[in-house]
């Protein structure tokens, strides 16, 4: 799109250190910092363009190639497996996929375990690598509330502190998967502006190995 | 024959240019029924991008499909073939739409040599596809890698075979952290560690790249594949067509071998033109040839082509 790189954010507190990290790296765009509505922030001079989005959909802007390159979590990677290139850790937004239950949870495998969860297919594969059959309660928020109104018996979710949990007498199952946020690239785009979008990553990189 | 030409779409015009390019250098169009027996899709699944395909039963109580895929069609109607068996084809195959997960009729052009086919043959092929992407757009770019310098140089670093289907699935993400994580606690010297990663890091024109390559050079078999890589490259090179290597290029080795190849459009968001030599998937169907060809998408060309 007329010489510009597209970046892709995830809306919210990570997006925004996010965009600190381009700004420390040279990339900066101040006019990101006004409190407006804007939706797209242009930096002309570095022809790059950045755009705030919902974190589930950068994936989805990225390997569309509305964006360019982008910052998604890996969890959102795992679940849609996007064809894109996964460039970066950014060492940001650290948390783990976790199984969780009630306090003191046996999983009895005499019966099809009730699964709720947003993250469906990461579930799916997690629970049909051990064999364990299961059914998957697909929900978009509060799946906390799940195991603790008997809809289902364990929970598969991102955890962070648990604070959560514990406050609602839940507890980890178990750490599977270690997630943080990733720089991801357009595999088209990736051929055409190269250059950038290495000195992009090597610089991110540079500053997040020192996170 | 302006009139003829100002109603044509731009599918419909690259097309045409394509098949006047291919019958230039005397490939003769394949035509194929729409459907086949299921059996064949069947035993080389992973060979297909699509997971499943529309079946019916015939009146016979055969069990049939319509065609997801040209290439294996060609390659079971090979036989008694002389030199090389030079074809190209512009059918429609029915897939699976990664968005709305139904099926969905996509026209796709590709061509294939099967037979004896000699290094000539595929860089004849590899400056073709270069030329499709020509007809479709003067910003294209062809990447290209070859899948046994990949392999010698994962056999030289001793990656157990487990994880090399993972190196492998990374190594098309460019996903250097978790390559790295994945071979953190292997017991593997720095040196062949970092070896591995410059399979993502050694990327870029072949002006840029050519002295990193010889790093790759680990057995006999790999200054063998890296003497055949260069060859397409040069080739390539000298028709000034925009070459790229790139060792992300990876497709799965069960079918594939030697030179892989991926051909993008700027602007369209995926790859326009995806082949290959495929030698592996001919021994799996007991065919005593060689074989090369790619596939060309042409239904995301609309969006750049403009009306």
């Amino acid at each position: 799109m007329n010489g510009y790189l597209n970046i892709a954010l995830p809306k919210g507190r990570l997006g925004e250190k996010v965009y600190d990290m381009f700004e420390r790296s040279g990339y900066p765009c101040p006019s990101i910092k006004e409190n407006n509505r804007k939706l797209i922030f242009e930096n002309e001079e570095l022809k790059i363009r950045f755009f705030w989005v919902k974190p589930s959909d950068v994936a989805i802007y990225v390997e569309r190639g509305a964006a360019d390159i982008g910052v998604a979590g890996k969890d959102i990677l795992m679940e849609y497996k996007p064809e894109v290139y996964e460039l970066c850790d950014l060492n940001m937004g650290k948390c783990s996929m976790c199984v969780a239950g009630k306090n003191g949870f046996v999983d009895n495998r005499n019966k099809t375990l009730r699964v709720a969860t947003k993250f469906v297919n990461i579930a799916k594969e997690y629970y049909s690598a051990q064999g364990r059959d299961i059914d998957i309660i697909a929900l978009n928020g509060s799946i906390e509330l799940a195991p603790i109104l008997d809809l289902s018996d364990v929970i598969v979710d991102i955890v962070e502190t648990g604070t959560t949990l514990k406050e609602n007498n839940l507890e980890v199952v178990e750490r599977f998967m270690p997630i943080s946020a990733r720089l991801i690239a357009n595999k088209s785009s990736f051929k055409f502006k190269t250059e950038v979008i290495e000195d992009i990553t090597e610089k991110l990189q540079a500053l997040a190995e020192k996170l | 024959m302006d009139k003829i030409l100002s109603v044509l779409t731009p599918e419909e015009y690259v097309y045409l240019s394509l098949r006047a390019l291919y019958s230039e250098y005397g490939y003769k169009k394949y035509r194929m029924s729409k459907f086949e027996e299921y059996d064949l899709y069947a035993k080389n699944k992973d060979f297909l991008v699509s997971e499943s395909a529309i079946t019916f039963t015939d009146t016979d109580g055969k069990l049939l499909a319509l065609k997801p895929d040209v290439t294996l069609s060609i390659i079971k109607n090979s036989k008694d073939i002389n030199g090389v068996m030079k074809v190209y084809y512009n059918e429609n195959v029915y897939r699976i739409s990664k968005g709305t997960k139904t099926f969905k009729e996509i026209m796709q052009a590709g061509l294939e040599c099967i037979g004896d086919v000699s290094a000539d043959t595929i860089a004849e092929v590899l400056s073709l596809a270069s030329k499709s992407l020509g007809v479709i757009s003067e910003n294209n770019v062809l990447t290209v890698s070859h899948l046994g310098v990949i392999s010698e140089v994962l056999n030289y670093a001793s990656i157990s075979n487990d994880k090399k289907e993972q190196v492998l699935r990374l190594l098309g993400q460019k996903n250097l952290p978790e390559i790295k994580n994945l071979l953190s606690n292997e017991n593997i010297s720095d040196d062949k560690k970092e070896l591995v990663y410059s399979l993502v890091t050694v990327y870029g024109s072949p002006e840029k790249v050519c002295d990193k390559l010889d790093g790759f050079a680990v057995s006999k078999e790999a200054i063998k594949c890296l003497g055949e890589l260069k060859n397409v490259i040069s080739v390539l090179k000298s028709e000034n067509a925009n070459v790229i290597i790139d060792f992300s290029v990876v497709n799965d080795m069960n079918y594939y071998n030697g030179i892989s190849f991926k051909g993008f459009i700027e602007g369209v968001p995926t790859g326009v033109i995806s082949g290959g030599q495929y030698d592996n998937l001919l021994v799996k169907m007991g065919k005593p040839y060689k074989a090369v060809g790619f596939a060309v998408y042409l239904d995301e060309i609309s969006r750049v082509k403009g009306e």
